[in-house]
């Protein structure tokens, strides 16, 4: 990954995550399910990581729990070297559905955090509209959610996080309700504002075009109850366009993560399987290495 | 009432759909007024059709299980009705009625919102408030009235009291339902965007129960009226109730209809009003949900 220029304004040292056995039970008794388990992950500060699993793995528990919502039963998780005890603007959530507020404009909306912040009025629909513009929706501010397409209702959920310059952004499989052409652009998007504010990205996915593509490295969960089962570094170059999607590196790269996700199924899924039971320490294989 | 006039009676309530979306076309707007149009004609047929039938049993007696002998004809109560609009004494039976639907309605409004919105959103408040709420909640506002007239010193008060009463468990209700409606997810991500609990009050849980909360203030107005009505009739020495059954008691019977298409009138008003109001305060409300 070639480094990302940094904006002056953001800190540089920001967005460090870091999960030390962590589990997370729901419920007690004998309704008691467990969907984390013993999980441990460290994001460095800037990288963009996406989480694949099957459904049900815990992808979005692990999210609610960075972002927090959702409280540990055991283990430890620090943004920055602070635990997480609550929700906090230095985390943003982009949900699968948007969470748009209905009664307020989309200029009110992307201004919210800044709002709760105590920015003047004028100050903050300034930078609100810089916002609104980088996410190419100038001419939306003042339009209400319901009539915006999915994808500019998810471009403002964006610029509605991104405004408040968080430490780290959690994506709970944003693009997923949208069609496959507004997906790429909504992609490329991200992309984009991710290499201009040098944010820390964690991205649930169960799509592995979509984790590929946008990710530095990619942490393959376990079925219930989740835990790291593999991870590997995408090291195709940046900036990534969408003819990357059809180049021979990239399918060998999809070839191998498909092979990890339904495990069982191919050489290198056996093998990867093969050392994550043998060490209990995810292991980190560097696939790209023989593109 | 001629046309034109009532085109434009009925325009406001027509148009406000085509405002409030910027990108409808004017072919559109232009189709849903055609619309409008039809239905007011088709409507207003329908009303003369159902006039005449009425004045035909009033001046041919008609006694069929119904007895119109007794009825006034849609004729005399439009004769009696160009006498009132000239009596100082009608104005001011609207004019009570009207002060006591606007205290009670509004001491209503303001107590059922906020504890409503305390019940729904405070675990400790819904409960130690609910139970004795929910023990007052099947009683009808005009088995009120006995114990009204007992508690207040002033007939005034106690007439305010039933209207009040009338209104409060609508609003109430919906308000609690409103609040409890409201998407959580709407409430995390105020949260993980700096959103306070106060915040998260103000700018999340009320505007998020709006919509509920008006529904509830226009079913109560409905209520209101219902229960005024009542109590102006049993204990009232002025007011539109009053007036209709003094109309009774003194044989004065196209007064009776009078008294009622009044307070029909009044009550459709004054629930336009509240319907109006809310619009102008959620211009972002779309009745079929806008969750895409």
């Amino acid at each position: 990954m070639s480094a990302a220029p940094l904006l002056p304004d953001v800190l540089s040292a920001s967005g460090a995550i870091e999960l030390r056995g962590v589990d997370i039970h729901f419920g007690d008794g004998k309704t008691a399910v467990s969907a984390v388990s013993q999980l441990d992950l460290d994001v460095a500060p800037g990288q963009f990581v996406s989480i694949l699993g099957p459904s049900g793995c815990g992808k979005s528990t692990l999210i609610g729990a960075i972002a927090g919502f959702t409280p540990l039963s055991a283990g430890e998780l620090r943004v920055d070297g602070r635990a997480v005890t609550a929700p906090g603007p230095d985390r943003g959530v982009v949900f699968q559905h948007h969470t748009l507020f209905p009664w307020k404009t989309v200029l009110q909306n992307v201004e919210f955090g800044l709002k709760m912040r105590g920015a003047a009025p004028r100050e903050r629909r300034e930078i609100a509209r810089a916002m609104l513009d980088s996410v190419g929706l100038a001419d939306f501010a003042q339009h209400y959610p319901w009539q915006l397409s999915g994808g500019m209702q998810q471009r403002v959920s964006l610029a509605r996080v991104l405004v408040n310059r968080p430490r780290v952004t959690l994506m709970d499989e944003p693009f997923c309700a949208l069609d496959a052409q507004t997906r790429l652009s909504m992609q490329e998007l991200l992309l984009a504002l991710w290499h201009d504010y040098h944010i820390t990205v964690v991205f649930v996915t169960h799509d592995v075009d979509e984790a590929i593509f946008l990710s530095d490295r990619i942490v393959v969960l376990s079925e219930r109850p989740g835990r790291v089962k593999a991870e590997f570094s995408v090291g195709l170059p940046r900036p990534r366009t969408r003819d990357l999607l059809t180049s021979a590196a990239f399918m060998q790269l999809k070839r191998d993560a498909l092979g990890l996700l339904f495990d069982g199924s191919g050489a290198a899924a056996s093998g990867y399987r093969g050392r994550a039971e043998a060490n209990p320490r995810p292991s980190r294989t560097r696939l790209a290495r023989h593109l | 009432m001629s046309k034109p006039a009532l085109i434009r009676l009925v325009a406001p309530f027509v148009r406000t759909d085509a405002e409030r979306v910027p990108s409808t076309s004017s072919r559109s707007a232009r189709r849903r007024a055609g619309r409008a149009l039809e239905s007011l004609l088709i409507g207003t047929a329908s009303l003369c059709l159902w006039l005449g039938l009425w004045q035909l049993a009033s001046t041919r007696d008609w006694q069929f299980f119904f007895r119109f002998d007794n009825i006034p004809a849609p004729s005399e109560v439009a004769l009696a009705a160009g006498e009132l609009v000239s009596s100082p004494k009608f104005v001011s039976h609207v004019q009570n009625s009207l002060v006591r639907i606007f205290a009670g309605f509004s001491i209503a409004a303001v107590l059922a919102v906020s504890v409503g919105v305390l019940v729904g959103h405070v675990r400790l408040a819904a409960l130690s408030l609910l139970p004795p709420l929910e023990v007052l909640r099947p009683i009808p506002a005009v088995a009120w009235i006995p114990l009204a007239i007992l508690l207040f010193a002033s007939a005034e008060h106690s007439m305010i009291f039933i209207t009040f009463i009338g209104a409060f468990f609508p609003i109430f209700l919906n308000t609690i339902h409103g609040v409890e409606g409201l998407d959580r997810r709407l409430v995390y991500a105020s949260r993980t965007l700096g959103a306070g609990p106060v915040d998260v009050f103000w700018e999340v849980v009320l505007p998020g129960a709006l919509p509920a909360i008006v529904t509830g203030l226009s079913i109560g107005m409905g209520t209101s009226w219902f229960s005024l009505v009542t109590a102006e009739m049993i204990s009232g020495q002025y007011g539109i109730g009053y007036y209709t059954w003094e109309a009774y008691t003194l044989q004065n019977y196209p007064h009776i209809v009078l008294g009622m298409i009044n307070i029909g009138v009044l009550g459709m008003g004054s629930s336009f009003g509240i319907k109006w109001l809310g619009r102008r305060a959620m211009p972002w409300f779309r009745p079929e949900g806008s969750a895409a």
